[in-house]
């Protein structure tokens, strides 16, 4: 499979959140310590500096758009059959279901034109070339989520 | 700067074997976590960043920096630093600056060999090396750069605060009304707020004239001491106060889209200064999108935060006005080469000086030019004087 958009690089850090996305699994870096979550995966907890008391925590996938703007551009050429396109910081559930992680994302399966701030989106997949999937966000179906 | 600053806390990792087990992020985060003990400090004590790349190592331990510095000079530049936070310090711009260096070659030689030949570590460099979590967590979304990210600061101030499409766009026929008296400027016809609304939408809610020009450009200023600035052939500017301030380097560690790290640097610089805004004769801002500069209303202080909408329908920014703002013709109609903080002082020194023609603001005795830089990642200020405002 040829990759038909950027396709994010991991590191060592990131290796557990990105070999999750293979059985559609998010998962959220924790300080066990702090009892707070991170994010971007770091090396160390941004708040104690512990490399020791990093854990991972599955988030329910359920988020709340924070921002969002229409691409009515491409970014660049692979994606420019997705013109328009809506691009989104997210505060989706950092696994504990009060505490969340602001992270970007596009919101798809929707009117591009009808994604506004506060909207309710729960987390979809989309197929990246080596397997693993790129987390993306759609529009949450009433009674969908329980 | 004599006995003004003091080192407190030191450490340094090494190895016997010369090599050591911990790279990367992770080595300086350890070198960090020690120096902190050594000093009997904690990070929420750190204002100051002095590292290679100091905003992307910043946004790594979440620190919201006010002095930063990334000068290169080679082997010598942790003195550099070492005299820039000690003049900083003494300047009372930060309080506790922290220095910090991690070089790896051996175990970076160890893991090629271990990855099979020369292979490169894995992850796309940051522009300036080192990791870059923007290739890995933003990039494959399809962002447009540099406007998505404030897009994205304009969506979320239209939803908490009600601003519209038409307050930001007054900012660009504004600034254009400017322009027009500007004989240099790049785009001077007339410029209404339906024009603005009826350009090409780019990344919503910003349309294609909400944006700064592309354009190429060049400039230059020499600052010397107060003494020997007398002297000299022109009227002395002096610099009465500045400030800076980053607190993320990419657009979803912003840690509130709605405000930036102008509200650190921009009252820091107007304290050294001594002034208020009310005080401002003349405002530069870098206003490489309408959005940035309703920001820069709020962040200085001329407004509350949110009523920056309100506050650009109510005063004049324009010619004539009370406020005047941009009055080069701005990143929006003037001239806009990329890394546009030059032109804010060159434009508000030749305010100062009376050498503005039909542009000049009356009796300029202070302006202030505020820098913004990445994705309202970094802001610099500075308030700038002339002889009746010492």
């Amino acid at each position: 499979m040829t990759p038909t958009r950027l396709e994010p690089e991991a590191t060592e850090i990131s290796d557990p959140f990105w070999d999750a996305t293979r059985e559609q699994r998010y998962l959220v870096q924790w300080c066990a310590a702090c009892g707070a979550p991170i994010f971007y995966p770091r090396e160390v907890c941004p708040k104690c500096l512990s490399p020791d008391s990093l854990e991972w925590r599955e988030s329910s996938g359920r988020g709340t758009v924070y921002a969002v703007s229409v691409q009515h551009r491409p970014a660049n050429p692979t994606m420019a059959d997705r013109v328009p396109y809506v691009v989104a910081l997210v505060e989706v559930d950092a696994g504990d279901g009060a505490s969340t992680i602001r992270v970007m994302s596009n919101i798809v399966n929707c009117d591009p034109l009808a994604v506004r701030v506060g909207d309710a989106v729960t987390l979809a997949w989309e197929a990246l070339s080596d397997g693993r999937q790129l987390p993306v966000f759609e529009p949450t179906v009433e009674g969908e989520m329980t | 700067m004599r006995g003004k600053a003091a080192i407190v806390g030191v450490t340094d990792a090494v190895s016997p074997t010369g090599e050591l087990e911990v790279t990367g992020r992770a080595l300086e985060a350890q070198v960090v976590r020690d120096a902190l003990d050594d000093a009997g400090l904690t990070l929420a004590d750190i204002d100051g960043v002095c590292h290679s790349s100091s905003m992307q190592f910043a946004e790594f331990l979440g620190i919201n920096a006010r002095f930063t510095d990334s000068t290169m000079t080679g082997g010598s530049v942790y003195e550099v630093y070492l005299e820039h936070a000690a003049s900083a310090i003494a300047a009372g711009v930060a309080e506790c600056i922290l220095v910090v260096f991690a070089q790896t070659p051996r175990a970076s030689r160890t893991e090629a060999k271990r990855r099979g030949g020369s292979a490169p570590p894995r992850g796309r460099p940051g522009m300036w090396g080192g990791p870059n979590p923007m290739a890995e967590w933003e990039m494959p979304y399809g962002l447009q750069g540099p406007i998505g990210g404030y897009a994205l600061a304009a969506s979320r101030h239209m939803a908490q605060y009600g601003t519209t499409p038409e307050q930001l766009a007054t900012i660009a026929v504004k600034t254009r009304e400017w322009a027009s008296l500007n004989p240099r400027a790049k785009s001077r016809d007339p410029l209404t707020v339906d024009d603005v609304l009826a350009s090409d939408m780019v990344a919503s809610p910003l349309h294609k004239l909400d944006c700064c020009l592309v354009t190429d450009g060049a400039g230059a200023f020499i600052v010397t001491s107060a003494e020997r600035a007398r002297d000299l052939r022109k009227p002395p500017v002096y610099v009465l106060g500045a400030a800076t301030a980053h607190t993320h380097m990419m657009i979803s560690q912003m840690p509130d889209l709605t405000v930036t790290p102008g509200a650190l640097s921009g009252p820091n610089a107007f304290d050294m200064a001594g002034i208020k805004p009310g005080d401002v004769d003349v405002l530069l801002g870098y206003d490489s999108f309408t959005i940035t500069q309703l920001l820069h209303f709020e962040d200085l202080g001329f407004c509350a935060k949110g009523e920056g909408g309100p506050f650009v329908e109510s005063t004049n920014i324009g010619p004539g006005g009370t406020l005047p703002t941009n009055t080069n013709g701005g990143g929006l109609s003037y001239t806009h080469p990329g890394a546009y903080g030059m032109f804010l002082v060159v434009e508000a020194v030749r305010q100062l000086r009376g050498e503005c023609g039909p542009r000049q603001v009356d009796g300029a005795d202070v302006a202030v030019a505020h820098g913004s830089g990445m994705v309202l990642s970094c802001m610099s200020t500075a308030v700038l004087g002339t002889e009746a405002a010492l």
